[in-house]
Formats: structure tokens, C-alpha cells, sequence
């Protein structure tokens, strides 16, 4: 489609108007009524507050003892002890899958790429998590996301790898690396553009996830920032301006790493999609 | 020479030992689970002992009036959600690839949602389909309209919860479409344009039959997420009123809040056998549509 003149100038002062309606109204919608005071927020406005209330901020930051807070550390260390691990262990597997071409490696590929269609079964990983003494805690929902988040990862990992050329290997060999140091040394620093990929599109989808802790990691003490939040509409269900300041914190994370790495955000999310 | 230099290199460099720590994880945590649910679903369970009841579980699934109103919802619900997204991101993937000069602003305006986390999408969505107060009826109230209660409904309450779910997810479909038709070589518009086509045509002889594979992705991603949704149906609704908006994930989560544990595992059995009917023959016949470049 190339518009031109007019046609273009309408075309794209209908989009604007459209986005304005469709995307920033709900934007503005929460911040605004998250800066009213409690009555003024019932009525579900979009007016200007009559007096702007930062404290509605720090009242949903001091609730119930600073549950907002202690959440926030649990779900920031979930997310960077999970994607620690879920890096090391997936740049390996992706690198030795598609170095190797055998019979076995596509048993492996299939039983890696089945996780990213089937429904992890829920009661079955809570047992399997109690029986090894790890439900209930930071370990356990940890390693689930690790599992949960393996598949994503390897065929990212695989697909890169197919662009570092053999000759690298050889070259390693031959000055005498051994498996380990080959990897840790040449192979890994050379995986950079696809970790920093897992790296960003894993913390969003982490800190976001509020399946896997309501089934793996329940309790008032372990609250990830997700379960806050949900938990918050019951307490919080005529207070709409506490709710939706509590909404507007814990969009902030995503938001900046949105304004820092849109790119690599997007090239992530459709590399796999598109060969795949 | 150098085969044998290189299956020597691979059993000894592309070790196998480097895939156990996944390995360990994925089998014990994913794999593990899913095996033993096919034999737990036929369990009547409470985590510690079980009783074999054999189908039961299943013949409960099927046959309870509030259990089973879970098959009808999800597929309406994963066919709504996923049709919309394909539509629209493709729309959107054509119109962002064009000559707009503000395509920037637009892919990102559009994309932003899909990083917001889902239950707070679900609760400003909530509030503004408040059935008097919201500020989609109040809107629709300026023009004269007195706007149906969106989530109270029963008859539409689910495709409300649908509507949202394609407004953040939509962002997704769109980045994927552009680049698909990114990936169009520039040459075969050029030839077109030396035939004589119009912009309809260069949709219906080029775009359309070349980003195949960007279809098939975001069909197989949009359709395999509507079976699976669960948090943005629990945000907004609960699977209420009545079991209007009750998915498979959500009763699952309710027979499991409810301590059924075995009709909870019986239930991530159909959903896992439902994708793996639906998602598998969707993949194959996608497939076969693609063009080579």
C-alpha cells in the first residue's frame, strides 16, 4: 500500500484518533482515578482530580505491613534466580541439540518443542514438589518456571546457535579446550544477542505470571506481586483508587523495559514464531 | 578424514551430560506430571491416598451440567479470541508496513499491552464495564445507547472477557504478521506494479499467500492460548455469573481449590488431550499452505 497526499493525512488522523480511544483511554482511565481520593474514584470518571493524592501510593505501599513491598523483592528474586538458571541450562541444550544430529536429538527436539503447546498438569507437579519437599517454596516455584520456560528458551538458543559456524569448535578443539571451557568460554559469550532476548522477554513473562504461584506458591508470607494485586480486589473492592495505584506500581518494571529494549522485545517474540 | 573428525568431536564436545540439567528439571517438573496425570485422573485423591475409581473422574467431567458448560465456553472462547487476533493483527501488520508516517508510534502503542501483566488488564477492564458506572456505558450513554451489562450478562459476559483478551493480546499477532511481510522480498511487489496491480491485488497474489508462516504462527499461538487461558477469566469474572465464563483452566483450578484433586487432574487430562486433537491437525493443515520463497 503506498498512500500518498490526502488519502495518507486521513488515513493516519483516523489511527491516531483510534489509538487515542482504544489504548491511551484505558491508560489515562487508571491514572487518573489511582491520584483520587476514595469517592471521587467510585464514580469511574475520566476527570482531572479535584486534588491530586500521592498518598494513595503510599498507603498501598505500607498495607498490610508492607505487603506490597515484601512481594515485590519475592517476585524480583523469583524472576532473576529463575532466568539465572533457565540461561545456563537452555544455552547448553540448545547448543548441544543442534550441534548433534542424530536419532536422538529428535526424540529431544520433540519432547522439548511438546512444551510449548501442552498444559502443565497442576495437582500431579504439586505432589511431585511435595513429595521432594520443595511446595510451598522459593526453590520449587523457581525450578517451575525454569520447566515451564525451557522450551521457549532452547529453541531460541537452537536457532542462534545455527549461525555460529562449526570452524569456531574446530579451532577450539584443536588448541586443546576442553568440552566445558568450550562452552562456558567461546560458545556462551558468543549467545549474547539471544540471552539478553531470554533474558528480557523471561522477566516479563515471570514477574507476570500469576498462574504458576497461586497453585505453587500459595501463602500470606510467600505473596508474589501478582497475587497482591488479585488479592487486593477483595480487599480493596470499593477502594478503587488504592486498587489502581497498586495496578500503576506494578506496571512500572515491564514499562521501563519496554522504553529500553522495544526492539529486542519484538525481534524476541517473532524469532521463534516466524521460523518455527 | 573429516566425518570421522567430526562424530568423534560431537560424542565427545557435543556431550550429552550437557543436557542433564534441563533434562533433570523439564522431566521431573513438566514431563514427570503429565505422565502420572493420566493415572491420577483416575484416582479419587487427596495427595497422600488414592482409591482407582477408573473413568469416573471423566464420567463426572462429561456428564455434571457445571463441569462440562467448560468444553462449550473454552472452544467459543479460543475460536472468538483467536479469529479476532488474526483479523486484526493482519489489519494492523498491513497498515504498520505501509507507507504511515507514524507506524512507530502505532506498533508501539499497540504492542505496549501485551507486556501489562493480565489481572491488571482484567481489573481496569472490569471497572470500566461496570454495568452503570463503567466508563464504556456511560460513553455509550452520551450517544443515546444504554450499553448492556458487559460482565453481569450471562449471554455475553464471555464474549466481553474475549474482547479484552484480544485488546492485550492483539499487539502480538501484529509484531508477528509484520515480520512476515517483512520478509517478503521487495522484487515480487516490483513485478506487480510492472503488470499493473492494485493494492488489493498485491494483498490477495503476494502478502497473503507469502506470510504463511506467520499465519500459521499466530493461528497456532492465539487458538492454543484461548484452550489454555485461565488468569484474565479469574481477574474479571471468576468464571461467573452462574458458569457463563467457566473455562477448562478454571474449573480445573476450582475442582482443585475445592480438594477433587483427581477431577482436577482428569481435567487437565481432556485439556491436554483437547490441545493435542485441535492443536496437532491445526499445525498439519497450516502447513500445507505455505509457500516456499
Amino acid at each position: 500500500m503506498k498512500l500518498n497526499g490526502m488519502k495518507r493525512i486521513i488515513f493516519e488522523v483516523i489511527a491516531i484518533v483510534l489509538s487515542i480511544i482504544i489504548f491511551w483511554v484505558p491508560f489515562c482511565f487508571v491514572i487518573v482515578n489511582s491520584l483520587k481520593n476514595k469517592t471521587d474514584a467510585a464514580q469511574l470518571d475520566l476527570s482531572w482530580p479535584t486534588s491530586i493524592q500521592w498518598s494513595n501510593y503510599k498507603e498501598v505501599l505500607i498495607a498490610q505491613d508492607h505487603m506490597v513491598i515484601r512481594s515485590f523483592i519475592n517476585s524480583t528474586l523469583i524472576t532473576l534466580l529463575s532466568i539465572a538458571i533457565l540461561i545456563v541450562v537452555s544455552a547448553m541444550t540448545g547448543y548441544v541439540l543442534q550441534r548433534r544430529n542424530d536419532r536422538w536429538s529428535g526424540v529431544i527436539q520433540f519432547l522439548v518443542m511438546a512444551g510449548l503447546m501442552i498444559p502443565p498438569a497442576v495437582v500431579p507437579t504439586i505432589w511431585v514438589l511435595d513429595s521432594i519437599h520443595l511446595f510451598k517454596t522459593m526453590t520449587g516455584i523457581v525450578l517451575v518456571e525454569v520447566a515451564l520456560g525451557i522450551s521457549f528458551a532452547v529453541l531460541l538458543y537452537r536457532s542462534f546457535m545455527a549461525t555460529i559456524p562449526r570452524e569456531i569448535d574446530e579451532a577450539a578443539i584443536v588448541d586443546g579446550c576442553g568440552s566445558m571451557r568450550m562452552f562456558f568460554q567461546m560458545i556462551l559469550p558468543l549467545l549474547m544477542p539471544v540471552t539478553s532476548t531470554v533474558i528480557v522477554l523471561s522477566s516479563v513473562g515471570i514477574y507476570n505470571d500469576f498462574v504458576n504461584p497461586l497453585y505453587f506458591f500459595p501463602g500470606a508470607k510467600n505473596a508474589t506481586i501478582q497475587l497482591t494485586l488479585y488479592n487486593f480486589t477483595s480487599m480493596y473492592n470499593t477502594s478503587w483508587n488504592l486498587l489502581f495505584a497498586d495496578i500503576i506500581l506494578i506496571s512500572l518494571p515491564p514499562l521501563i523495559l519496554f522504553i529500553f529494549f522495544n526492539k529486542r522485545i519484538v525481534a524476541g517474540m517473532t524469532a521463534g514464531a516466524v521460523k518455527g | 578424514m573429516q566425518k570421522a573428525f567430526i562424530t568423534k568431536t560431537s560424542k565427545k564436545f557435543y556431550t550429552y551430560k550437557f543436557l542433564l540439567p534441563a533434562g533433570i528439571i523439564y522431566f521431573v517438573l513438566f514431563l514427570l506430571p503429565t505422565l502420572m496425570s493420566f493415572f491420577f485422573s483416575m484416582t479419587r485423591w487427596d495427595l497422600v491416598d488414592w482409591d482407582y475409581i477408573g473413568f469416573d473422574n471423566y464420567k463426572t467431567f462429561f456428564s455434571e451440567s457445571s463441569l462440562n458448560i467448560g468444553f462449550r465456553n473454552t472452544l467459543v472462547y479460543a475460536v472468538v479470541t483467536c479469529g479476532l487476533k488474526v483479523l486484526l493483527g493482519l489489519l494492523l501488520g498491513v497498515a504498520l508496513t505501509s507507507g504511515l508516517r507514524i507506524k512507530g508510534y502505532l506498533r508501539s502503542v499497540v504492542f505496549f499491552p501485551t507486556l501489562l501483566s493480565t489481572i491488571a488488564v482484567g481489573i481496569a477492564f472490569s471497572s470500566m464495564m461496570h454495568p452503570t458506572q463503567g466508563l464504556i456505558n456511560k460513553s455509550l450513554a452520551f450517544a443515546g445507547i444504554v450499553g448492556p451489562d458487559w460482565l453481569g450478562d450471562t449471554s455475553i459476559a464471555l464474549l466481553s472477557v474475549a474482547f479484552v483478551d484480544v485488546w492485550k493480546g492483539v499487539g502480538m499477532a501484529t509484531v508477528i504478521f509484520i515480520a512476515g511481510i517483512m520478509s517478503i522480498p521487495e522484487e515480487y511487489y516490483e513485478a506487480l506494479q510492472i503488470d499493473g496491480g492494485n493494492a488489493w491485488d498485491r494483498f490477495k497474489h503476494i502478502t497473503n499467500p507469502l506470510i504463511a508462516p506467520a499465519m500459521n504462527s499466530v493461528i497456532i499461538l492465539a487458538f492454543i492460548g484461548g484452550l489454555r487461558s485461565f488468569d484474565l477469566v479469574w481477574a474479571m469474572t471468576k468464571g461467573g455469573p452462574g458458569f457463563s465464563t467457566d473455562l477448562i483452566a478454571s474449573i480445573i483450578y476450582k475442582q482443585y481449590q475445592g480438594g477433587f484433586y483427581g477431577l482436577s487432574t482428569a481435567g487437565n487430562v481432556i485439556l491436554f488431550i483437547g490441545v493435542s486433537l485441535l492443536a496437532f491437525p491445526l499445525l498439519k493443515l497450516l502447513s500445507k499452505r505455505e509457500v516456499d520463497l
